[in-house]
């Protein structure tokens, strides 16, 4: 079992999490062939059902698309839905966290927005 | 729909000893599987039956429909890898291969030399010449090559380094998925090669113990981590693989799938639920006691 992986995440959703941050950051391309299932299993070192499972979700979702015989590609607008769904869920997965952890603190809202300006700061430098 | 391979209520005696015991299960064509047991559960026992190198004392085996022992047209399509002495074999790697090739309906000669040339095997030495490393990597080609329908791998790998290794899984998925076939392995590497398996059956003592996907198979076990109290509590009436504890830290390792409100139930009770890999649970599964 590869050891890049989170403990307490399915295997299957981090398969496919692998696949999607490629789209996302263009390492994979609309139209393009994305790697078949047994370069994966090759590759993460992840059982077949396992990564089968992860893929048919992205395939299902209409990310990626299956052509008969030759592999799978990644759909037209895959990139657009993803970066949605992204959108949506970075409220509740970073958000919330850190709204909460401030109130805990005492942290203002001017306080979280010098801090997040900060690290942005320094982050182009 | 016919099997790859059916076994039912098969025993096997040697003399007085019973080395299977009632073993009942079937393979479907086209998965790979893996044969996982501790020394001298039977695992090579097993393989010989369905390699038909000898007969059961019991029970019946069907290998693609039909009895394998002593079956000309069974035996062609059944290729058994395993561990034997070498010492005397003065033919050459060339000669093994056109043997295979003369005998095996499948085999295809381009591909083993494809890796005859990734293993890195000189084509006109003397099989007895080779290192152990270097005779497991013929043999593990002529498996490959051979393509037949049902390819069993008995501890095939011994004497490989690492990397040869890796060069096994990687052409046994990729001509497996390009040319699909019954695949059985057995092995005690289980953490490296667990990955390779769509299903697993585990032996102990002679008795076929489980048979399940790979996939569900693991995520049947978990560990549970926190305070001893806590574990107990939460564990009662779960199966208890193994515990071990640390101060007043326990962990418990269960077998079961755990249902959503286990799993909220064990987070607000600020226990800490781990995935176990296939390795723990097999070590488990056959462990003595507890």
């Amino acid at each position: 079992m590869s050891q890049l992986f989170d403990e307490n995440k399915p295997l299957f959703l981090q398969i496919r999490e692998k696949i999607e941050d490629q789209i996302v950051n263009d390492q994979l391309k609309e139209g393009e062939q994305a790697p078949s299932t047994t370069q994966l299993v090759n590759f993460y070192k992840i059982n077949h059902a396992t990564v089968s499972k992860g893929v048919n979700q992205l395939v299902d979702e209409g990310i990626l698309f299956k052509k008969r015989g030759i592999g799978m590609f990644v759909a037209e607008g895959a990139k657009e839905k993803l970066l949605e769904k992204r959108k949506n869920a970075f409220v509740n997965d970073f958000i919330v966290g850190l709204v909460q952890e401030a109130d805990k603190l005492g942290i203002s809202d001017e306080e979280i927005i010098e801090f997040i300006k900060k690290v942005k700061g320094s982050d182009s430098k | 729909m016919t099997f790859a391979v059916e076994v039912k209520d098969v025993s096997l005696n040697y003399h007085e000893v019973a080395a299977l015991k009632n073993i009942s299960f079937t393979l479907e064509k086209g998965k790979i599987y893996g044969l996982l047991g501790r020394n001298g559960a039977g695992k090579t026992s097993l393989l010989s039956l369905l390699a038909s190198l000898r007969e059961q004392t019991g029970g019946t085996i069907r290998i693609l429909g039909d009895a394998p022992f002593e079956n000309p047209e069974v035996m062609q399509d059944v290729v058994f890898i395993y561990e034997k002495d070498n010492k005397d074999e003065s033919e050459k790697v060339i000669g093994m291969l056109k043997f295979a090739e003369r005998y095996r309906p499948h085999f295809n000669m381009d591909y083993a030399m494809d890796l005859v040339k990734g293993f890195n095997l000189p084509l006109n030495k003397a099989v007895k010449k080779l290192s152990k490393g270097q005779q497991s990597a013929l043999f593990v080609t002529i498996g490959l090559a051979s393509r037949c329908p049902l390819t069993i791998f008995d501890e095939a790998y011994l004497g490989m380094d690492a990397p040869t290794r890796e060069i096994f899984y990687k052409e046994l998925l990729e001509d497996q998925s390009n040319h699909p076939r019954t695949i059985i392995i057995s092995t005690h590497l289980v953490s490296e090669m667990d990955y390779l398996f769509d299903e697993v059956l585990i032996i102990d003592k002679g008795t076929l113990i489980l048979q399940e996907e790979n996939e569900t198979l693991i995520s049947r076990g978990a560990t549970i981590t926190g305070t001893a109290n806590e574990v107990d509590q939460f564990v009662k009436g779960l199966r208890k693989l193994n515990e071990q504890q640390l101060g007043n830290t326990k962990r418990v390792v269960i077998y079961g799938a755990l249902s959503k409100e286990q799993r909220n139930e064990a987070k607000e009770k600020g226990l800490e639920v781990g995935v176990i890999s296939l390795q723990d649970l097999f070590i488990h599964l056959t462990g003595e006691g507890m």
